[in-house]
């Protein structure tokens, strides 16, 4: 493939690799755009008022994001997974997708959640704890967010190799970060995708850490270097561009498409915030790399582009902000209201078919609230 | 009816279920080209073809994670794990997702995969290849856990496994695999329900609770039993999650005792929940505490050692002894502080 760029912010972030792989990038920090090449030719497409809307979306993500972590500190919300700073590598790769494309999220994907047309609302019931899901993934394509670190990447692979065994066509994507790398499951996954040449994509969006661990405890090579050993194509692309990472994920499906097999992206990125609310990222985070990253950041440089344009971009923010202000205020209203307090609810979906023992359990369970729950006493003094 | 071993009956079934639901995939290491280290997937692949049933890669994790997958897709996935040591790299994808997606997803989704895994030893094998790792997944809530302890229960429950929306752990008892019997191929519609509990013997005096391997061993110690005169009621348990509290209750309010035998380890084990459960439901009907005859609780031994082990006939006999106070003492099955305070020794 076309490589636009090659920078060396790699090689700021891992000092022992010796080469760092290329990477590609299509618009700068400082907002210029590559538009020659065919990786620019993928996204051609997008003309200003595209990337725009772009913009829009990520704007809005990034207010989802800020107001999780506000709800969470009201006590509104059990905890929340800040995605701020990943807002290019998760709607540029979003923006790729079709509906035939099953994809199997991580815990930090609100962004292509939000895609999927999931409300941000349903998103929180699990992160308020009203629930361990919260869509249903077949009408949404889409996958219960993953907890363990990697398992998800081996279901990805079973739909696509399910697509090679029923020959009906559609993708699977696996999103999977740095930490997952590690992981076995994340390594068989790749043997397995291989072996049957099944139709999945990878989508790494390395964020330089798990929880307080640096990419480098991971792995002493680039982390688009190892797919190669399994066989399977890997592109390194600069996860703050969003076009870049939409050129990246768009040659990759198109490549599933044709039969290619495999493929895998790794997005660089960086998780601006903490791991969850329960983090505390002074204590492992070098703050001069954290102020470069923030000159990295994926929404300044497409204002800086579009305003080199000509646009007003003062009243596409606005207007943006205004947008991700009325979701916010939106999912505020649906979480503060959710409640789930139907005892009933912890026995329902554990089996699809009737089972002895717990069916023994609700009822007991059931009958014993009824006879301790206190009864009402009306105002004249009378039971009810 | 046809005389077929278990393992025949076993690739009958799936055999059946492959022909029947084009839904159905059968996954696992060796299964297609060789027909399964044990031969129980014997001509299923040149029959249904590599699409339908699946050589894999060495990995059992990805095994499970992949058939997560295929779930998703609509599959319903028959894996097959070698042997039940090498069950442990696949316990995440079984315990943290095989068990939960149901409930994680409201119901949404449900995993309708059925993972066979070979169980048991007394096969002279080495470590690792005769492992009894039942009470793990009987302790996972969102799985159901069958082992067939007779050829036509293997057929039936299997295809009532995989007919299931619910997981289902199906322990075959290996050293069985070979063992022929009676068998009717046409007969699921008769067949008792997977979570049923059958009497395999009837009896007065005690109630022996088996399965998988045992139901066998126990059948020759009830009928070693009968000939001093004791009737020993053989429950075979076929459900291991849920249990059928309802037969083996019944049984032992007759009979008034109870002996639970298994090939797994004692503590924490299955006959450890149903004494509890006998215990708490059959109090006032015991005449005898509930006696466990089990493996010790010990790694799996080396091979040579393995006959101290694994419970035979005469082991339960001493157990059913123990059940009907003869043996007061001596017991094997006594717990130890007891055997020491009476004098006995071993």
């Amino acid at each position: 493939m076309a490589l636009a760029h090659s920078d060396n912010h790699a090689e700021a972030l891992h000092p022992d690799d010796a080469s760092p792989a290329p990477t590609l990038r299509l618009l700068t920090v400082e907002g210029e755009r590559t538009t020659r090449g065919e990786d620019a030719d993928r996204v051609a497409d997008i003309d200003d008022a595209a990337l725009a809307e772009l913009y829009t979306k990520m704007v809005v993500l990034r207010r989802i994001d800020a107001e999780g972590t506000a709800l969470q500190r009201q006590g509104q919300l059990a905890l929340w997974a800040p995605c701020t700073g990943q807002e290019a590598a998760q709607i540029g790769a979003a923006q790729a997708f079709r509906d035939t494309d099953f994809l199997f999220p991580t815990y930090r994907d609100h962004g292509v959640i939000h895609s999927r047309g999931v409300a941000p609302a349903e998103v929180m019931r699990q992160w308020r704890g009203a629930s361990h899901g919260g869509w249903d993934p077949h009408v949404k394509s889409l996958a219960p967010v993953q907890i363990i670190i990697g398992a998800q990447t081996l279901h990805a692979v079973g739909y696509a190799m399910g697509a090679v065994f029923d020959g009906r066509g559609g993708a699977a994507v696996a999103f999977l970060g740095d930490g997952a790398t590690s992981q076995g499951d994340a390594n068989e996954a790749m043997v397995f995708a291989a072996s049957y040449r099944a139709p999945v994509l990878f989508f790494l969006e390395n964020n330089q850490f798990a929880i307080s661990e640096p990419v480098t405890l991971q792995s002493r090579t680039p982390l688009v270097d190892r797919p190669r050993g399994f066989g399977i194509r890997s592109v390194r692309v600069d996860g703050n561009d969003v076009l870049a990472v939409l050129s990246a994920t768009r040659d990759a499906l198109a490549r599933i498409d044709a039969g290619e097999g495999p493929q895998y992206i790794e997005a660089v990125t960086y998780r601006r915030g903490a791991h969850t609310t329960a983090d505390d990222p002074t204590r492992y985070r070098d703050a001069e790399l954290a102020a470069w990253w923030e000159r990295q950041d994926p929404l300044a440089r497409v204002e800086a582009h579009l305003c080199s344009r000509g646009a007003d971009v003062d009243a596409l923010a606005a207007a943006a902000t205004g947008e991700a202000d009325g979701v916010a205020a939106e999912l505020r209203a649906a979480v503060v209201g959710m409640s789930e307090d139907d005892p009933e609810l912890l026995f329902t979906h554990v089996y699809a078919e009737p089972h002895a023992r717990l069916d023994e359990q609700r009822r007991d369970y059931l009958d014993y609230l009824a006879a301790t729950t206190p009864e009402t006493v009306t105002e004249g003094g009378a039971q009810a | 009816m046809s005389t077929l071993t278990l393992a025949k009956s076993i690739n009958a079934a799936l055999d059946e279920a492959l022909s029947a639901d084009e839904r159905v995939v059968i996954m696992g290491e060796d299964i297609g080209r060789l027909g399964g280290v044990f031969r129980v997937t014997d001509g299923l692949q040149a029959k249904h073809g590599e699409r339908r049933v699946v050589d894999t890669p060495l990995a059992e994790s990805g095994i499970v994670g992949t058939a997560v997958g295929l779930t998703y897709r609509g599959f319903r996935p028959v894996v097959e794990i070698q042997f039940d040591g090498f069950v442990f790299p696949a316990f995440d994808q079984i315990v943290a997702q095989v068990a939960k997606l149901g409930y994680r997803t409201d119901g949404r989704h449900r995993v309708p995969m059925v993972i066979r895994i070979p169980f048991g030893g007394k096969l002279g094998s080495p470590e690792h290849h005769s492992e009894s790792p039942e009470s793990y997944f009987l302790h996972t809530p969102g799985l159901r856990v069958v082992s067939p302890g007779t050829p036509q229960d293997a057929h039936d429950l299997l295809l009532q496994a995989i007919a299931s929306d619910d997981p289902v752990v199906y322990l075959e008892p290996k050293r069985r695999y070979y063992e022929s019997a009676q068998v009717r191929l046409d007969a699921l519609a008769e067949a008792p329900g997977m979570g049923r509990a059958v009497v395999r013997s009837a009896g007065d005096d005690v109630t022996l609770v088996a399965y998988g391997p045992l139901v066998r061993t126990a059948m020759e110690a009830a009928a070693s039993a009968a000939e001093d005169g004791i009737g020993v009621e053989v429950v075979d348990l076929r459900s291991l999650s849920p249990m059928d509290y309802d037969t083996v209750c019944a049984s032992v309010r007759r009979t008034g005792r109870l002996v639970v035998a298994h090939e797994a380890s004692r503590t924490g084990g299955l006959g450890a929940e149903l004494s509890a459960v006998v215990t708490e439901r059959c109090f006032e009907y015991l005449e005898h505490a509930p006696v466990r005859v089990t493996g010790f609780d010990i790694p799996y031994p080396p091979a040579q050692l393995e006959e101290h082990h694994v419970p035979d006939r005469d082991r339960i006999l001493d157990g059913i002894d123990h059940a009907l106070g003869r043996l007061d003492g001596i017991g094997l099955s006594a717990p130890a502080e007891t055997a020491r305070v009476e004098g006995g020794a071993l």
